[in-house]
């Protein structure tokens, strides 16, 4: 055994003493011009609200404006209502199986949005329901997939991890699947000449798996414009980062590919590290890693209370000091782009909207029979027929 | 035909679920014979300390490791599910062990399913740890920690992930031994992995990928049915001198219960179990459809009111031998052939599609070598050729109507 006793998991692993470590906090942006009209306005991150390896960190200028702010506020508002409707929907045992939530995490997938074309491509694991409204679905149809219902964006077939737009290529439920996938996104890309990136996004845990680093190594051997994206929420469901990987530095681990490490607790770091981002790969420079360091609020999955490998303080520290919506909210008042009533307006709208495409959602049919048996294969070079339980059950196409 | 009739009748229910939405079950009052048995009543299940402590094929493994049969006496049991057996089995297997480690995504805490609860308190961190989500790195991780002698207990968090490690298991795995000449093998590798569906696991988390390993030589797999029968055949298969895939019904995790024998014991591998004796039809399946097929047979003998004219009287008292194929590699052909050519009639049923599953292995082979002894064809009960459907999954699953359906129609062939 003397062997095995050395494999004593590692205590944590800390920055060393004198390196500067990220900044999370939410609300460390500071207005650098006046911001009391409608145009466009500067405003200077804090200093470490970015990290870099093999390259640059991005410059702590972003351009923003009254109107983009207000509506990242509304849009997170709106994420995070709709993630709490399935929340509730799960509760009563309206949507049933695996359901991912990403409460705490809305500044990625809002900011993500926020730098990015409609050209671009973006992949996710199983935490997906912002992406797929935000790259063109529609919460009735998130809600309705969830629910198992026709109006589903998959038709009702797939289930939480199954969404899909044009742009946006699901929810995927093998950890680490999706990210060679991207790869393949970005070569189509390339190929095509489009001035595109694709956004293959993954996990902390799924960082480890070895199809990460395949992909990491076709990306930089054929210079693809594919921004690889781990979003770093400090757990693999009940193991924490330090536990499961040798090098917490996730934006470090792409050997010759640089990588950027961003504040994925504020939005408007978020959005200027995925511009960077975008600039880089879309400039052929190969790809870029981006490693975006925010926290989920709730457990894993439905079924994890997600205070058993970490403690409430530690949950409620985070909720009450970093979160992003708190932290825009923050910047809006103090730059006096809007007050609390109006805020709290905006609230009001979000839950109403939720609520309303909720309603509607459960208001769907359940998929009818014959839908089990479309999409296996290409409509019209089916088999001649699907077994069935019986010989009358059959399908034949 | 009554099938078709009894086969209407479950398409019927299928359009129930699209219409009265949530409820699946029917809701018809209880049969005049009583409630159908469901797992928690189920007769297959031992439920006293006596029966629990005579087993067929159940060998005691004593302190200095010798086998001993029958001697029952002053032994002691408790009662488990089937995770707190599974976790048992590993607590055995680490304490006569010194070699034995068990590792896995998030096993360290107890595991999804709670399978290792408490044993990396029990034995330390480094003999139970949690590896990173990785399951081409823990198959072969496993494999070579099993070429140096060592006991490799792995677990795949949900046998939907094991085909990320398709490729450590089939070509490493399965075939160490043969092609190192029979120098290295790694038959200390144990990798467990939970299986089949759940109800509403859909894609990714109901599976039944045994079917995919039938043609890995060199490789067992076992799929117990209760309590018991893990622990017994989770020794047997970590001590088994070859690379075993343990794959445990989830659904059971919880529903099933039973006494379960404290000391040491291992249940035989590559034996299948008869649980009822009869001459008239060969009723096989292994792991949750066990329970389906025990309602089924509950329902041939005294069909509730609804489905009793689908049901000839004359069938109701036909003799059915329901087996528990446990290994599905390699599976116990003799068992099932001695079965068949007494009863002429084989129904296989498996909760893993029809095209490409284990069914058909058995069905071609069982063919060949009971041709002129047979009644009817052989027939299967399986999952649907599509993939697991989250909101069909209940139909999915061979349910008690559907195999009681194959076992009339093969009956009445
Ligand atoms: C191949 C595979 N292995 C295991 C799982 C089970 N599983 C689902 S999510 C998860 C943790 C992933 O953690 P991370 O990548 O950090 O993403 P997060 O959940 O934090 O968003 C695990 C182990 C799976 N879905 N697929
Ligand atoms: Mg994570």
């Amino acid at each position: 055994m003397a062997s095995l006793a050395r494999l004593r998991p590692r205590l944590p692993r800390r920055f060393p003493i004198g390196v500067r470590s990220l900044q999370t906090s939410a609300d460390t942006t500071i207005l650098t011009e006046d911001a009391s009209h409608s145009k466009p306005f500067t405003v200077t991150l804090h200093e470490d609200s970015f990290r870099a390896y093999k390259t640059d960190v991005p410059s702590l200028d972003v351009e923003v404006s009254k109107d983009e702010l207000l509506g990242m506020y509304k849009t997170m508002q709106t994420m995070r209502r709709m993630e709490m409707a399935a929340d509730t929907l799960y509760k009563q045992k309206l949507i049933r199986g695996f359901c991912h939530l990403a409460i705490g995490q809305e500044a990625v997938s809002v900011g993500l949005e926020a730098g990015i074309t409609s050209e671009d491509r973006v992949i996710t694991a199983y935490r997906c329901h912002p992406f797929a409204v935000l790259r063109g679905g529609t919460i009735k149809g998130v809600i309705g997939e969830l629910l198992g219902r026709q109006c589903g964006m998959s038709n009702g077939k797939g289930g939480s991890m199954h969404i899909f737009t044009k742009s946006f290529f699901g929810g995927n439920g093998i950890v680490g699947a999706q990210v060679p996938l991207g790869a393949g996104i970005a070569f189509a890309q390339k190929y095509m000449n489009q001035s595109a990136a694709t956004y293959a996004m993954y996990g902390d845990g799924a960082s480890n798996q070895g199809q990460v680093f395949e992909a990491f190594n076709m990306a930089k051997l054929w210079d693809l414009p594919c921004v690889f994206v781990c979003e770093n929420n400090k757990y693999g469901m009940g193991t924490s980062a330090e536990r499961s990987s040798s090098n917490t530095e996730y934006f470090t681990r792409g050997d010759k590919i640089p990588g950027i490490q961003a504040n994925g607790m504020d939005i408007i770091a978020v959005k200027k590290a995925v511009q960077h981002t975008r600039d880089w790969v879309t400039s052929g420079k190969g790809p870029i890693l981006l490693e975006f360091v925010t926290y989920r609020y709730g457990g894993h999955s439905m079924s994890d209370p997600g205070t058993t490998y970490r403690t409430r303080e530690e949950i409620q520290r985070m909720r009450s000091t970093q979160d992003p919506i708190r932290g825009l909210q923050r910047y809006i008042e103090e730059w006096g782009l809007a007050s609390e009533e109006d805020l709290k307006k905006f609230d009001k709208e979000a839950k109403a909207e939720v609520d309303a495409a909720v309603e509607e959602a459960k208001a769907s049919p359940f998929p009818l029979e014959k839908d089990l048996w479309s999409d296996i294969y290409y409509k019209g070079t089916e088999p001649p027929s699907m077994r069935g339980r019986e010989s009358e059950e059959v399908h034949y196409y | 035909m009554y099938s078709s009739r009894l086969a209407r009748l479950s398409s019927r229910r299928l359009w129930l679920v699209n219409h009265s939405a949530r409820r699946f079950q029917s809701t018809e009052p209880p049969p005049a014979g009583g409630h159908s048995p469901s797992i928690a009543t189920s007769s297959y299940l031992r439920t006293t300390r006596d029966a629990a402590l005579h087993v067929p094929g159940l060998r005691w493994v004593d302190a200095d490791n010798s086998r001993l049969e029958d001697v029952a006496a002053g032994r002691e049991t408790r009662k488990m599910n089937v995770y707190q057996a599974v976790r048992d089995a590993m607590s055995v297997a680490m304490t006569k062990d010194d070699t034995a480690v068990v590792f896995g995504e998030d096993v360290a805490f107890g595991g999804v399913f709670r399978c290792t609860m408490g044993l990396a308190e029990e034995f330390g961190r480094e003999r139970v740890f949690n590896t990173p989500l990785t399951e081409q790195g823990i198959a072969g991780f496993g494999v070579g920690l099993a070429s140096m002698g060592h006991t490799a207990i792995a677990e795949i968090q949900f046998a939907d992930y094991i085909f990320p490690a398709f490729d450590q298991i089939v070509n490493e795995a399965a075939k160490h031994r043969f092609r190192s000449g029979g120098e290295f093998g790694v038959g200390t590798l144990t990798i467990r992995c939970p299986t089949m569906s759940v109800g509403h696991g859909g894609l990714y988390h109901s599976q039944s990928p045994e079917g995919f390993f039938m043609g890995a030589s060199g490789l067992k797999i076992v799929i117990p049915r209760s309590p018991l029968q893990a622990k017994g055949l989770l020794l047997g298969s970590i001590r088994d001198p070859n690379p075993v895939i343990f794959m445990e019904p989830k659904i059971l995790y919880r529903s099933a219960v039973e006494q379960v024998p404290v000391d040491d014991y291992e249940l035989p591998l590559g034996k299948a179990e008869h649980l009822t004796r009869g001459n008239d039809l060969t009723l096989l399946t292994w792991g949750t459809p066990i329970y389906h097929c025990e309602t089924a047979l509950h329902m041939l003998e005294t069909p509730p009111e609804s489905i009793a004219k689908h049901v000839p009287t004359s069938m109701r008292s036909a003799k059915v031998e329901l087996i528990d194929l446990r290994t599905i590699l390699p599976w116990d052909v003799d068992a099932i052939e001695e079965s068949v050519r007494r009863t002429g009639r084989l129904v296989i049923v498996h909760e893993a599609g029809r095209t490409g599953g284990v069914g058909g292995e058995i069905a071609a082979e069982i063919q060949k070598r009971c041709f002129l002894k047979l009644n009817a064809p052989v027939k299967r009960v399986t999952g649907w050729d599509t993939p697991v459907p989250m909101q069909y999954e209940k139909f999915y699953i061979p349910d008690a109507l559907r195999i009681l359906d194959a076992v009339v129609e093969t009956l009445a062939y």
